[in-house]
């Protein structure tokens, strides 16, 4: 199997997280993966939630779901709201964990696609409320996110296993 | 649970603590060992290390006059678990996007030289074609709207 694009995860801030990958396509194809619910339900969640609502109305201040179902039967919502669309270029969203306490904290997430050499990056960067909303994503939403200091846990992990065993 | 999740999450958020803990991962020392890497007084040191070990990310002996700090991984453990699972679901999500990138596009590719060869021809059967094969039809739309962007270069042309 060819080798991945590989994803990296960063927090840029203490109310931020970024995500980079690339993909191996033109921009106006991965666009489209990222603003057609035919597409978005081929592979969001893939392996870890069955996707059961996907709905986008792509326009300024259109609404978009998603809603998934994790194996053991629980919902997982998201929602929000268009607000910036320059295709194929650019995306902004607002994103809401819909579920109790979390769906009072709202965060933005920007996507910008930039093509060369036939690749395209997708680099998005959601932007929390505060630094409680982001660590209680972390914590307990389906958001990803690794910081980039927190990168060193594997590694003192492994030294500390190596020190135990 | 979440509380003590916090408390890791802040005591992992500074650069400084981070590297006491690397330096602890290594075993066992003293305030004044921890201490001497960083341009810092001991008080400010032993601050660091009331935050770590609030977070239960250290243990710090109390029996001995040097107190040495140890690292308790399990927080550590409980955090990485969470940012793995975290990290996994998109890694999941974008690798099945690569693979069904790569679907559309050998789709794609199929059907560009099937245009090539009725490009003459009308567009009423292509458009009949289309119809009939309904699971390829986002494909077939972006070439329609690629066609469509050609013959508006074409016509800006003319």
């Amino acid at each position: 199997m060819s080798a991945r694009n590989k994803l990296a995860i960063t927090t840029p801030s203490e109310r931020e997280i970024a995500m980079t990958r690339a993909f191996d396509a033109p921009r106006a194809l991965v666009w489209q993966m990222f603003t057609r619910p035919e597409h978005v339900r081929q592979w969001w969640g893939h392996g870890h939630l069955e996707v059961t609502v996907c709905e986008i109305d792509l326009r300024v201040g259109g609404a978009y779901r998603y809603t998934g179902r994790t194996p053991d039967g629980m919902e997982v919502p998201f929602r929000g709201v268009y607000r910036e669309i320059v295709a194929p270029e650019r995306l902004v969203l607002t994103e809401i964990y819909d579920v109790p306490m979390a769906r009072d904290h709202e965060g933005v997430v920007t996507t910008t696609f930039t093509e060369a050499a036939g690749k395209t990056t997708v680099h998005s960067v959601v932007r929390y409320d505060s630094k409680e909303t982001r660590d209680m994503v972390l914590a307990s939403g389906m958001e990803s996110g690794v910081a980039s200091g927190y990168d060193r846990i594997d590694e003192l992990l492994q030294a500390a296993s190596r020190e135990a065993g | 649970m979440s509380r003590n999740l916090d408390a890791t999450f802040a005591a992992l958020a500074d650069p400084t603590r981070r590297a006491m803990l690397a330096r602890l991962a290594e075993g066992e020392v003293s305030v004044t060992d921890l201490a001497a890497p960083f341009d810092m007084s001991l008080a400010a040191v032993s601050k660091h290390l009331k935050v770590l070990e609030r977070a239960g990310l250290i243990i710090r002996g109390r029996e001995a006059q040097w107190r040495p700090c140890r690292l308790d991984a399990r927080p550590l453990q409980e955090v990485a678990t969470y940012l793995e699972r975290y990290r996994r679901f998109w890694e999941d999500s974008f690798d099945r996007l690569d693979d069904y990138l790569k679907t559309l596009q050998q789709q794609d590719g199929r059907q560009d030289e099937t245009h090539e060869r009725t490009k003459d021809g009308d567009h009423e059967r292509s458009h009949e074609r289309t119809k009939d094969r309904s699971k390829h039809r986002r494909s077939n739309e972006r070439r329609d709207d690629r066609r469509s962007n050609e013959r508006r270069s074409h016509e800006r042309k003319k």
